[in-house]
């Protein structure tokens, strides 16, 4: 007998105010309905609009465990179909990404799509006459994803066709993509600089709770950033501070900066680090690109978008944005104890190179498989992930500065050590696991 | 202008591997020159280490931060540590400007690095950019193309 499924309330037992069950991360029943449900009911990122920028572009990927394609259609909307043919089964796009001019065509029996999905030409079309082909669930064609939203060129879906509507979901969270769209002195955003794609075997969560914890960097990343600012220690004087350097040092800054640069916290499981400071906040300014900004913006509204220095904002359930450094994190579930964490980076189109060199840079050094500050962050995870199967303890501590009158608020900012916006997160994942699921209902 | 015979280049190539397979990692450290680079594309054929990311591209700062970090006593990722095999082809000599002191090798290569009990292989082209420094051979580039450079990879730990 199943422990969850057809069980919400066994499912809403697991997160407590202050500390959450092992199983959210070990279970592969909770995996499973995690993809059933909490992936369906939530408004999950496909990607952005520039890499699919002429009709009949098209970009492969998976909504949790879905394959999907996102597809540039002849009249210019960008649709987001599932990708399967309806046929027998075989993904019809093969490619990550290409372009597959006006129709998708199978390669096993030549079944060919409209880029909306609606079913083009098979051949051999004689023989279904007087099968019922025209009322079968087969003609008609490539399933569209039930609701798509594209908000500033960032391509989100929701799996059900009933649920929470694309703003009402997301709310206030949508400034941080605002304010990463306004760094551009164009209003505009490209995908540049390639995908760097990292394997993890762990549970998808564990990389969210961490964009958030601010307590551990000091401590994981010693190592690596903790090296590098002991390296540069020793260099001539004189010689100019590379990089590098202003990138890996703020990640082992004291606990007080990180209490002090402060988390919001929105509904529905999104909130950020970095509301008075954060460790994007004292990059050396870029030559010139200020005045672009102050001549797309006026002075007062430049300085205010490059004011805002949000460090992690989570955009549940599964990717962060850094808005300050054109980042974009993509945490994709694949089993209970595997995830590939994608990291995108973008060009602010009209702004100098040097604001996408370094974010490429940043990406390399923080978030690639050769990464010397992601190889202790999957450490960790990692260990996290084997020591959970421990029988001494069934409950994960998410504590850390709560006050029981937080249940509710929501849109606050609070310390920067505080844990709030996991546990807000957890709040986020019993609403949406249980959202749709039907006591003693097998789905 | 001190030259060097293509065995004395292509030796090097396998003592340097070696070096890095034995964990000396101060020794290979000294190979490099000051303006020297360790370049791993992301894409095949990749030509633009700056405007396209890479899996590493980094100077000599950066790998000393990472020499050194790997000896430290709160680096969790190598506790235990890694450790690796390089299984070279026959480098070949691609270009030799003796009179400038410049060479260009290509090595294929198989490389395995363990951790635990996991053993990872992966294979590839290493291209070394040598110059002449004070009589001896240094590097100024070790561009290392993966053949699955774009695949996802866990940890990564040591040098190819």
């Amino acid at each position: 007998m199943s422990k969850y499924e057809g069980r919400p309330d066994a499912v809403q037992a697991l997160v407590r105010d202050t500390e959450v069950h092992k199983d959210l991360y070990i279970d592969p029943e909770l995996f499973e309905l995690e993809m059933e449900h909490l992936f369906a009911n939530t408004w999950i990122y496909v990607g952005h609009a520039s890499q699919v920028p002429n009709k009949g572009d098209y970009y492969t990927t998976t909504v949790g465990t879905q394959p999907v394609v996102m597809v540039r259609h002849t009249d210019g909307s960008v649709k987001v179909l599932y990708n399967r043919c309806p046929h027998k089964g075989t993904k019809v796009a093969g490619e990550v990404c290409g372009n597959t001019g006006k129709f998708f065509r199978c390669p096993y029996h030549a079944w060919t799509f409209k880029t909306d999905g609606s079913l083009l030409s098979v051949p051999l079309k004689k023989g279904y006459d007087n099968t019922g082909f025209e009322s079968c669930e087969a003609s008609q064609g490539m399933a569209p994803v039930a609701a798509v939203h594209t908000y500033r060129d960032f391509v989100f879906c929701r799996l059900n066709a009933q649920g929470v509507g694309f703003e009402e979901f997301f709310g206030p969270s949508l400034s941080t993509i605002d304010n990463m769209v306004e760094r551009s002195p164009e209003g505009r955003l490209e995908v540049a600089g390639g995908v760097l794609r990292y394997m993890h075997h762990c549970n998808w969560k564990m990389l969210v709770d961490n964009q958030t914890d601010t307590c551990h960097p000091m401590v994981a990343h010693e190592s690596s950033a903790g090296t590098a600012v002991r390296v540069w220690k020793e260099a001539p004087e004189g010689t100019p501070k590379p990089m590098a350097v202003e990138l890996f040092a703020p990640f082992v800054n004291p606990y007080e900066f990180f209490e002090n640069m402060g988390i919001r916290v929105w509904d529905n499981g999104h909130g950020h680090t970095g509301v008075a400071d954060s460790i994007h906040a004292a990059y050396s300014p870029v030559p010139g690109y200020f005045e672009q900004m102050v001549a797309a913006y006026g002075e007062e509204r430049a300085k205010r978008i490059l004011g805002e220095v949000r460090h992690n904002t989570v955009y549940f359930p599964n990717i962060m944005v850094k808005g300050p450094i054109q980042t974009l994190r993509r945490f994709l579930p694949l089993a209970a104890d595997k995830t590939l964490v994608e990291s995108w980076t973008f060009r602010l189109v009209g702004a100098p190179d040097l604001l996408l060199e370094r974010t490429l840079m940043y990406s390399r050094l923080v978030n690639a498989p050769t990464s010397v500050v992601g190889h202790d962050d999957l450490e960790v995870y990692e260990r996290a992930q084997e020591g959970l199967h421990a029988r001494g303890r069934d409950w994960i501590n998410v504590g850390r500065l709560y006050d029981p009158a937080e249940r509710g608020q929501v849109n606050v900012a609070t310390n920067g050590t505080s844990e709030w916006q996991m546990r807000n997160q957890f709040r986020a994942w019993a609403k949406y696991m249980t959202a749709s699921m039907k006591e003693g209902v097998r789905t | 202008m001190t030259s060097f015979a293509d065995k004395e280049l292509v030796d090097f190539v396998y003592a340097e591997a070696r070096m890095l397979d034995e964990q000396r990692f101060d020794d290979w450290l000294n190979l490099f020159t000051e303006d020297a680079c360790y370049w791993m594309p992301l894409a095949p054929g990749q030509q633009d280490p700056r405007l396209h990311t890479s899996l590493l591209y980094e100077d000599k700062l950066l790998l000393r931060v990472r020499v050194e970090r790997l000896a430290g006593a709160r680096t969790f990722s190598q506790q235990p540590r890694s450790r690796c095999h390089h299984l070279l082809q026959q480098p070949s000599v691609e270009r030799a400007d003796r009179d400038a002191g410049t060479y260009t090798l290509r090595t294929a290569f198989h490389y395995v690095e363990t951790r635990l009990d996991t053993q990872t292989l992966f294979a590839g082209w290493a291209t070394h950019e040598l110059v002449t420094q004070e009589g001896a051979l240094r590097i100024r580039l070790k561009r290392v193309d993966l053949v699955n450079c774009d695949a996802a990879f866990g940890n990564i730990n040591l040098f190819m």
